[in-house]
């Protein structure tokens, strides 16, 4: 937006890292679910997870995904949490 | 003790414990009624929304659904779990930034238009009485199982006791009441599952046991499930029988639809911080993700025991467990062939000679979690912890829901629409009397519902998917998205999935078959081609009007950074 200057320019670097951060997790969320999980579930059948009766398509659909999903919210909120430090716009600072 | 008091014992215990807890947190002012004051801790918020979003689908019918679907009910587990990741990534920390009290809120203000507002809301109520109603159908039937009473009895006891806490305690009182809730069905989950997967396999967690070594067999469970679902005649348990077009579809549409659920969307306004909004998806998800890896094994359980202890045994040996769900009609057995045993076969089944076998036996798929502790013969008091379970996540989630329509009610049409000049304890009062009412349509629906409880939630979903969503994201990630953009992909998006619903589920049932789907795209998935009709039909309308004004794209630019979200609040005067 015009008239907000210096602070402007950070904001939109801000978002920019944001949207890219965004994306990456999505990919991988993506990939998981619809990826292991459906359009390749037949190929990754063929492989069992050593040790265990899990067709590994299978288990992506059933467990593995769920587990990816947790993981890539916490690492979500660790790599916001720096951005929002990096470019002091952090809730913990005083304004 | 018999079954019938542990059960009595242990729901009357919940209970007592939920009331307990209303009474201790009331609220006090709107703002306590609809975000809890805007000051709940971010993993007490996580797991109420865990509690929230668990309802009488997940704990009661999935793990069934899955156990007669096999890997096709995957789509239950990706599709209500995944939606989490895009309400962090893209939902969650903008709303709380903006800082509002409903959806209809952020939709109006972002929108700049009183139609879009009064569209949202439309939606909200619609979303969350279908939604309703398959709750208030669990507790019919655990009522009606466990306790004994006519379902009828069964829904008005479950709605004295959500009035009671929804309409005094607002969300506040809601908020700590489904705390509660969240721990007594995480454990009424857990406890029959960490039985079965010892005495199945030999191991703690179900996780790892459904993948282990059957004892009985000495051969992998999930192999010896295969096997044994080849023998009858069905499709094999790890892969299943769906198109793979329609797992994709049905997945996006339960994914986008959690997202855009109004009961789900609202809890990150009642956090103090943006950062608080984010860490609370995170444990949410954490939370709901503890059911929903066990409840895979669960269905692989109770489907291998179902088989083994059903399938070709002579009708007159068989265990009490199974008259009793015939009494209440969610059994039945039909003996076509006259030879006094029972023929539970798939439609690949064939005998010695070669000749296509009649199946004879239909269990209603609802009743594998509550009739499975019975199956496997575990203690009585852990059937009726399963009960008291079943009962807390319809309850949180009925509880949710009702107040989102109350607040869509007394706050988006009252006192942001028709009634301006309406008082604070004035609109405190519509929203408790529009609670109340809901209370009772929602007791009307799970005494009379319009169908089967997942059938009911999917069609919920679906529109949730292909209304809210979209708007919502372009609103924070395109600033040149318009009103005229949002109505008009709202009104596309809902229109066409619920005439796809409408048409194959009440006008013509009989053509609801892979043949006439558009496609190959079932009902249950259609919300997900309703987003994308949303998005392209918002995008070209938004693209051929004026660009919104500017003070919207200042708010949007605001939205965008965490610093200075205040507690909820009005945007504009």
């Amino acid at each position: 937006m015009g008239g907000e200057g210096e602070k402007g320019g950070g904001a939109v670097a801000y978002w920019r890292r944001n949207v890219r951060y965004v994306s990456i997790l999505l990919a991988v969320w993506f990939a998981v679910s619809y990826g292991a999980g459906i359009l390749f579930v037949d190929t990754l059948n063929r492989i069992r997870i050593p040790g265990t009766g899990f067709p590994l398509g299978f288990w992506f659909a059933q467990q593995g995904s769920i587990y990816v999903f947790v993981v890539l919210i916490f690492v979500y909120v660790w790599l916001m949490n720096r951005l929002d430090r990096e470019f002091g716009l952090s809730e913990d600072e005083p304004s | 003790m018999n079954v019938q008091a542990w059960t009595f014992v242990l729901v009357g215990l919940s209970f007592a414990l939920y009331i307990g807890v209303a009474l201790w947190s009331r609220a006090g002012s709107t703002k306590d009624f609809y975000v809890a004051g805007a000051g709940v801790s971010p993993l007490a918020n996580g797991m109420a929304t865990a509690a929230d979003w668990m309802s009488a689908a997940s704990f009661i019918s999935m793990a069934g659904l899955i156990s007669f679907r096999g890997y096709a009910g995957s789509v239950y587990l990706m599709g209500w779990t995944g939606g989490y990741v895009l309400l962090a990534l893209l939902l969650a920390p903008y709303l709380r930034k903006f800082g509002a009290y409903t959806v209809p809120d952020f939709v109006g203000d972002r929108y700049y238009s009183q139609t879009a507002r009064v569209v949202a809301v439309v939606c909200a109520i619609f979303v969350s009485f279908t939604y309703v109603a398959g709750q208030m159908r669990g507790v019919g039937i655990v009522f009606g199982r466990f306790l004994e009473v006519p379902v009828e009895i069964g829904v008005l006891i479950g709605m004295g006791i959500v009035f009671f806490y929804a309409v005094l305690g607002g969300m506040k009182g809601i908020t700590y009441t489904q705390v509660s809730q969240y721990c007594v069905l995480i454990f009424a989950y857990l406890v029959p599952a960490i039985f079965l997967s010892l005495l199945m396999t030999g191991h703690v967690l179900p996780q790892l046991g459904f993948g282990g070594v059957d004892r009985s067999s000495g051969s992998y469970l999930l192999e010896r499930l295969d096997g044994l679902h080849e023998q009858l005649g069905f499709a094999a348990y790890t892969t299943g029988a769906r198109s793979t077009v329609d797992v994709f579809f049905i997945t996006a549409a339960l994914m986008v639809g959690t997202a855009g659920l109004p009961h789900v969307i609202v809890r990150f306004y009642t956090v103090p911080r943006v950062k608080d909004a984010r860490i609370s998806v995170g444990w949410a998800l954490a939370f709901i993700a503890i059911l929903y890896t066990t409840a895979p094994a669960v269905a692989v359980f109770a489907r291998t025991n179902l088989l083994t202890t059903v399938a070709d045994r002579p009708y007159a040996d068989l265990p009490d467990w199974f008259r009793t769900w015939e009494r209440i009609g969610l059994i039945s057995f039909d003996d076509r062939n006259g030879d006094g045993r029972i023929q539970y076969v798939g439609p690949a089944a064939r005998d010695a000679a070669g000749q296509p076998v009649e199946n004879e036996l239909v269990i209603d798929q609802d009743i594998m979690v509550l009739a499975n502790p019975e199956i496997a013969g575990l203690p009585d008091w852990v059937i009726g912890l399963v009960a008291a379970g079943a009962l807390a996540a319809a309850l949180s989630t009925a509880a949710g829901l009702l107040l989102v329509v109350s607040s869509a009610v007394s706050h988006d049409l009252l006192k942001r629409g028709f009634r301006r000049d309406i008082s604070e304890r004035g609109e405190l009062v519509a929203a408790r009397v529009a609670a109340g009412a809901a209370v009772l349509v929602a007791g009307y629906l799970g005494i009379d519902p319009p169908g089967f409880v997942a059938q009911v939630v999917a069609f919920a979903f679906g529109l949730a998917a292909s209304s809210f969503f979209p708007v919502i994201i372009t609103g924070v990630f395109w600033k040149r998205m318009n009103r005229e953009g949002a109505i008009a992909g709202m009104i596309a998006g809902i229109t066409l999935t619920t005439a796809y619903i409408v048409y194959f589920k009440f006008v013509s049932p009989a053509a609801n078959v892979p043949e006439h789907w558009w496609f190959g795209i079932s009902p249950e998935g259609i919300g997900a081609l309703g987003m994308l009709v949303n998005l392209a039909v918002g995008v070209t309308v938004a693209l051929l009007t004026p660009p919104p004004p500017a003070d919207v794209q200042r708010l949007v630019d605001l939205i965008r950074v965490p610093r200075g979200a205040g507690a909820a609040h009005e945007i504009s005067a």
